[in-house]
């Protein structure tokens, strides 16, 4: 048995939206060890690189759109046949303080990260509530229950998709239907390039704010996220999971 | 994950039955040998028999209370003794308490409650860590229960054990974050153990809690295992001081 085959997602197909991004990357990386066969969406055609004959295929496409959401399903029932997991990882950060922040960006965040979820998760559960059965992991953050400076927009986004897993998790709990979230601390990502010059070399400082003394690695959320996806949480459901190296244990 | 467990040890308090007794045949399972403690030694020494004779891994059965300190000094020295260091340990041991409201506990029944349920996982927590400590590392889980996020009318003294192991769990994940132990509690919703049905005996049938449950069941021992066993491998590399509710989505309905 090989080291992954313990996660029981062997023949498993999963959606991964933001999929280009690193934890996107590690996280189909990880599905695929295990066995998994995975749509990987992104709105960056960087995406295409992630496919894979017979295993990864890939949509370019703006998680917010409806049309998007469709096509994934679609794309997943085609070449894979049904849809077993839906990974809603697609997220952007804005870090301004509020009298800086415009209603546009407000609303940009909002619709990429909550809108986002919203669309897929909607799409998904028609197709897993006929199967009876279907997991949903949604990549929340610690700014989902803490609050962060400058992070106004952000925080009411992340805020907004924990409180989105915990409403599904209890309308789909009696359908065979499992909906949590992994809330991760400050990970070493790109999710600041753009924003900030050296946004990777920023995230790994803010390691000093987390009881474990470090940010964490993509791969370490996606190892909470294939948990999350697979057998091994049963019985979970509604869970937001902090992995934040004991940030909010403080 | 399956393979990091092998040749290691952990320490199963409250090993003999429920909960405890599936983690000790889920780690069993992946060539964790395993020390478990318990008050019954019938129940201990059966399953310590079931494991040895299994052939996957070695166990080792302590009679402990874990409300008395020289005991609980004895099985870590005991568990280090036999299989050289303790990686992981889970701290289960627990018992439900009298069913009824609080002006009707008597002092006593309130002191075996935390006596055993706070008090013991605070023993075993401070002998475990001082043996990881000086091993450099591990990874610790502790028992609270969905009493122990929310409030269950009836069984008061239980569910203020439950939320004060998460209140001693996490003052001990950040005293040791930087030692290289993780320490995070799981929190179970309804089990088909032998606690619940004690618990509730008389007052409310299974079904009943389980149409109560989101999922609309109760849930098996070796499914919160997986998670404590989750937990303690690798892939929980950046959770500490974590408390994972494993419920059903009882605690958020």
């Amino acid at each position: 048995m090989s080291a992954d085959a313990a996660f029981g997602l062997n023949g498993k197909v999963a959606i991964v939206t933001g999929a280009a991004g690193d934890i996107g990357r590690k996280t189909v990386e990880l599905l695929l060890s295990c066995g998994a066969n995975v749509i990987a969406e992104d709105i960056k055609p960087a995406v295409d690189d992630l496919a894979q004959d017979g295993r990864v295929v890939t949509l370019v496409g703006d998680c917010a759109e409806e049309d998007t959401a469709q096509r994934a399903m679609i794309l997943a029932r085609q070449h894979f046949g049904t849809v077993d997991i839906l990974i809603n990882n697609a997220g952007r950060l804005l870090a301004k303080s509020i009298l800086d922040t415009t209603a546009d960006e407000w609303d940009g965040i909002l619709r990429t990260n909550v809108r986002g979820a919203f669309l897929h998760s909607r799409e998904a559960l028609r197709w897993m509530a006929q199967c009876g059965s279907g997991v949903i992991v949604n990549v929340a953050s610690i700014s989902s229950v803490i609050g962060i400076a400058d992070q106004c927009a952000y925080a009411a986004s992340k805020g907004a998709v924990a409180q989105l897993t915990k409403a599904l998790a209890v309308e789909y709990g009696g359908r065979g239907i499992r909906v949590n979230a992994v809330a991760p601390g400050a990970v070493v990502t790109g999710i600041l390039d753009g924003i900030v010059p050296n946004g990777r070399e920023l995230l790994a400082s803010f390691g000093v704010k987390h009881a474990l003394g470090r940010s964490g690695q993509p791969e370490e959320i996606a190892a909470v996220i294939a948990f999350l996806a697979s057998p091994l949480s049963s019985f979970v459901t509604g869970a937001i999971l902090m992995a934040d190296g004991g940030f909010t244990a403080m | 994950m399956s393979d990091e467990f092998a040749g290691k040890s952990a320490l199963i308090v409250g090993g003999t039955s429920g909960i405890g007794e599936a983690a000790v045949d889920g780690f069993a399972d992946k060539g964790c040998n395993v020390v478990l403690a318990g008050l019954e030694p019938d129940l201990g020494q059966r399953i310590e028999q079931r494991i040895n004779e299994g052939g996957k891994a070695r166990a080792c059965f302590v009679q402990t209370d874990v409300r008395d300190e020289a005991q609980v000094m004895r099985l870590v020295e005991r568990a280090a003794e036999t299989f050289g260091r303790i990686h992981f340990a889970f701290n289960n041991a627990g018992v439900e308490g009298p069913y009824g409201p609080i002006h009707d506990i008597s002092a006593a029944d309130f002191d075996r409650v935390i006596g055993v349920n706070l008090k013991g996982v605070w023993l075993c927590l401070k002998h475990e860590l001082r043996h990881m400590l000086e091993r450099g590392g591990g990874a610790i889980v502790n028992t609270s229960s969905s009493a122990g996020v929310v409030s269950i009318p009836q069984v008061g003294v239980y569910s203020a054990s439950k939320h004060a192991i998460i209140g001693l769990s996490k003052a001990a994940a950040l005293e040791n974050a930087r030692a290289n132990i993780r320490i995070n509690v799981v929190a179970p919703g309804p089990v088909r153990t032998g606690l619940l049905s004690r618990m509730v005996a008389g007052q409310v049938d299974l079904d009943t809690i389980a149409e109560s449950v989101p999922v609309g069941r109760i849930s098996e021992p070796a499914e919160i295992a997986a998670a404590v066993i989750w937990l303690c491998s690798s892939s929980a590399s950046f959770i500490t001081g974590h408390t994972l509710v494993v419920d059903g989505g009882l605690t958020v309905a």
